[in-house]
């Protein structure tokens, strides 16, 4: 292994971190460089029996000193804050149409969903120059997905969802690891981060032995979990149609009103009673056990596509 | 005795005879010490036990540096690592940094800079050290039923749901010791509002004590949101209440806000004290008033109240919203500004000084070497998208062991030099205490800086196993620590030689103008004989400065206003 593989910019995005990094570390060095100068110049000048001036300052310019060097330490703070926040804000605005990729964490591996339906552990494949945005969980503890090329981590909460999205636009091989102490083998959670260019990662995904992608093994799911014994038009049991549901706003029984995410999908399969829809009543089991972690990334992925197709035949939203 | 009788002329030494002559001849029982009410002998517990707790709380994180000369370790299982470095934490916090300048210099010295006899409740002070020893035993009894692996930040579902150590006793440790910052920061507030002598004036006061009083006030406000944070964690863990647990509408992030709100205001638990003593010392050793006394006690007060809002800072990945991590981040760079503004005025009170090298000095000159490191790393840190990058890595490790260690036990240690001869009534060996300065301030650095190189380069922290291209770094940090490990036990040896062989002190060897000077070394037990009264403000360097050496020409031309 190489320090490159840790250390290489591999984005736009890592680039311009790296350009904050440097002019911190310029701006502390001259700081530094200020304060040791004046330390060093006062200890010998002034130092004990020396034969050099000795008086008062004038009560005045005590005074202006202090104010100066306030307002100075003030300005440069400011300074580099908003330096660096514009920075990040720039980075906000999620890319839109990005490539979902699921990620599971757990003690003490990795396992990443492609939406080609391809799986991996402990490696993560990605195309270059494409919009990324990784929807990530965990099974039992916190974990925290880092991409040091990219200069990028995030928490992974179990029973909630995270998101990390990127860019990377350097072809290569790179490191990802676990950055939230999670118990015994946190060390040695970790793995490669790869970036292949788009035809590569268009090879590689066709590649997989998981043939079908996410949607389609997540609609086999839904049916053989008995989701689509209710959950149909026209079904005896009066359940929510999911078709067009992912994205939209839902009035719940108890007055609130929620976005249907991720979060509230998979909320709704695992623990029905929280958010009841408005007009129906509280009678889906838990599918708690029922349904793995793998399972529900499969289901959330039908239930989106599901909204993809209606939204594309001009269903109402 | 002799000394005594000989500096008779202080104004505010005793002037009658008494049976004994200091507060350590009141009594050589055992009882004596352990039912003291004497805030000086409580002071003396209190350092006698955050001394052990320092070196088994060291002993953990050499054995962790040893380990990590090998890439894959060598000697070390993982659980055994893990619960090295979460030991190390929960000691080196609890039960040494925050109570190691307030219990012991805060305890000793507060009651005698404002002319007091005892701090408010002197029983309150006594049940506090009690309380230290019961959450001290709890964390001893942890160590010997095998340990706990949750890192000292105790997270969920991690240390409910997973961790198989001893939690639940560490944290009730922690949470009785947190009651004992409690009682200490009720004394001291109450002691600084109503015993100060006439005279004593709010601005007169001498800066260790406004940093003792503002310590105070952010103990009393921030441990208890501590103490409630371990009780959810019991809660959950021992009776399955779940607070925490996402799976039923719980929130796990949740305990990081309660937890770190307390947490962030305890960086500044262990930093504001030791603002306080170098002051008094680059005061002394400048033979100046501190520059800019108003602003020193404004900013104090700022780094207080701002201390308080800018936890979500350790959050910039956990989860939390955009909008909040920006508030944060804007709120940690202000923080910053009144402890710059210190640093540059402690520079400025040596602006035409005299200034004198002895150990006490050439600590807080080291104080102020990290400070300024720790506290310039603090600014990459508060940046968003810097800590994004760097959070959870070495980076993160050596910036604050470098502002809150590096500057609290260089304070620590100054402090401990300077009043040495008021506390004990002996002098240190200067030379050895000059050359155990100046090797902590270089092992201090040799140790830390390479973690802030290699935490750049993406080393992540708590890890028992790296991969080798970090190896290089790991082995110059493990060699700093040696060196600190020297630098370490030095001062325990020719201080406790001192102790019994050192050469009486006299009752001001710096010459310094604070009151607790201007009583016998060491005091006798009632501090002052008659109430002292103060007509002048504090570090009158230049009028009432005495020389440092008899015969040598007062360098000061125009006196003081």
């Amino acid at each position: 292994m190489s320090l490159a593989e840790w250390t290489t910019a591999a984005s736009d995005y890592a680039e311009r971190i790296d350009n904050i990094f440097w002019l911190l570390c310029t701006v502390s060095g001259l700081i530094l460089l200020l304060v040791m100068a004046l330390v060093i110049t006062f200890v010998i000048r002034y130092r004990r029996g020396s034969q050099v001036e000795r008086g008062e300052l004038p009560p005045s310019l005590k005074h202006e000193v202090e104010i100066g060097w306030t307002a100075a330490t003030l300005f440069l703070f400011l300074f580099i804050f908003w330096w660096a926040a514009s920075a990040e804000l720039a980075a906000l605005s999620p890319p839109r149409n990005a490539l979902e990729i699921h990620v599971v964490a757990k003690q003490w591996m990795w396992r990443f969903q492609h939406p080609g339906g391809a799986r991996e552990i402990d490696t993560l494949h990605v195309p270059a120059d494409t919009a990324v945005r990784l929807a990530m969980t965990s099974e039992d503890v916190i974990h925290d997905l880092y991409l040091p090329a990219l200069r990028l981590k995030q928490d992974i909460l179990p029973d909630r969802y995270t998101y990390l999205s990127f860019t990377a636009t350097k072809p290569g091989t790179y490191y990802l690891t676990c950055a939230e102490f999670c118990g015994t083998d946190h060390s040695r959670m970790g793995g490669k981060f790869v970036v292949l260019s788009p035809a590569e990662y268009a090879r590689w995904t066709a590649a997989q032995p998981e043939g079908d992608d996410l949607a389609h093994q997540g609609e086999a799911l839904f049916r053989t979990l008995g989701c689509s014994g209710c959950h149909t038009p026209g079904s005896s049991v009066h359940a929510p149609d999911l078709r067009g549901v992912y994205g939209r706003l839902v009035h719940l029984s108890d007055g609130r009103t929620v976005t249907a995410d991720e979060a509230y999908l998979r909320d709704s399969i695992l623990l029905p009673n929280k958010d009841v829809v408005a007009g129906f009543s509280p009678i889906m089991p838990s599918f708690k056990g029922v349904a793995t972690e793998a399972d529900l990334v499969k289901l959330i992925a039908y239930l989106k596509s599901l909204s993809a197709s209606a939204s594309r035949q001009g269903a109402p939203p | 005795m002799t000394e005594v009788a000989t500096d008779m002329t202080l104004p505010f030494a005793p002037v009658e005879e008494t049976g004994a002559a200091s507060y350590l001849d009141e009594g050589h029982t055992i009882m004596s010490w352990l039912a003291t009410t004497d805030h000086k002998r409580i002071a003396i517990l209190y350092a006698v036990s955050i001394t052990i707790f320092f070196f088994i709380g060291g002993a953990a994180i050499a054995l962790v540096r040893l380990e990590l000369i090998e890439p894959h370790g060598w000697f070390l299982t993982s659980d055994a690592y893990n619960r090295l470095f979460t030991l190390h934490g929960i000691i080196m916090v609890w039960f040494f940094l925050v109570p190691s300048i307030p219990a012991t210099m805060g305890n000793f010295l507060l009651p005698l800079m404002i002319g007091a006899r005892d701090v408010a409740f002197p029983r309150l002070n006594l049940l506090s050290w009690y309380l230290y020893v019961i959450g001290a035993a709890f964390t001893v009894y942890v160590v010997i039923a095998g340990g706990v692996d949750t890192g000292w930040t105790f997270y969920p579902p991690l240390s409910s749901n997973y961790a198989n150590g001893q939690v639940v006793a560490a944290a009730a440790g922690v949470f009785v010791v947190g009651f004992s910052s409690i009682a200490t920061g009720v004394n001291f507030i109450v002691t600084t509002h109503m015993l100060r002598a006439p005279g004593m004036t709010w601005f007169r006061l001498p800066l260790f004590c406004w940093s003792m009083y503002t310590v105070s006030l952010v103990m009393v406000l921030a441990t208890p949101v501590l103490a409630m944070s371990l009780l959810l964690i019991v809660a959950e863990r021992a009776f399955g209440l779940p607070v925490f647990d996402a799976a039923h509408g719980g929130d796990p992030v949740l305990f990081q806000h309660i937890f770190w709100f307390y947490s962030h205001p305890a960086v500044y638990i262990m930093i504001l004290p030791a603002m306080g003593v170098v002051s008094e010392i680059f005061a002394c050793f400048a033979r100046r008033q501190v520059f800019g006394y108003a602003f020193m006690v404004y900013a104090l007060l700022a780094i207080a109240v701002i201390g308080f809002m800018v936890w979500g800072h350790h959050m910039f990945v956990a989860g939390q919203s955009q909008l909040a991590n920006l508030v944060f981040s804007f709120l940690s760079f202000m923080v910053a500004v009144p402890s710059a503004i210190k640093v540059f005025n402690w520079i400025a009170t040596m602006y035409r000084g005299q200034i004198g090298f002895e150990a006490p000095m050439l600590y807080a000159l080291g104080f102020l070497g990290l400070f300024t490191i720790g506290g310039l790393t603090g600014l990459f840190l508060a940046s968003v998208p810097i800590d994004v990058a760097t959070t959870d890595s070495y980076f993160v490790v050596a910036h604050f062991h470098t502002i809150m260690v590096g500057g609290t036990v260089s304070a620590f240690m100054a402090g401990i030099h300077y009043w040495w001869p008021k506390v004990t009534g002996r002098l240190y060996h200067e030379f050895f205490a000059q050359f155990a300065a100046i090797t902590m301030f270089l092992g201090f650095n040799v140790t830390f800086l390479p973690q802030f190189v290699m935490g750049w380069q993406g080393m992540p922290r708590r890890y028992h196993t790296y991969p080798e291209v970090f190896q290089v770094w790991h082995v110059i940090s493990s060699l700093g620590a040696g060196i600190l490990v020297v630098a370490y036990t030095l001062p325990l040896i020719y201080l406790g030689w001192s102790l019994f062989r050192g050469e009486r002190a006299s009752d001001n060897p710096w010459h310094a103008t604070g009151l607790e000077w201007q009583t016998p070394s060491p005091p006798p037990k009632e501090n002052f004989h008659h109430v002292p009264v103060i007509d002048a403000e504090p570090y009158m360097y230049h009028e009432t400065g005495h020389p440092r050496e008899p015969g040598e020409p007062t360098p000061v031309r125009e006196q003081g206003e």
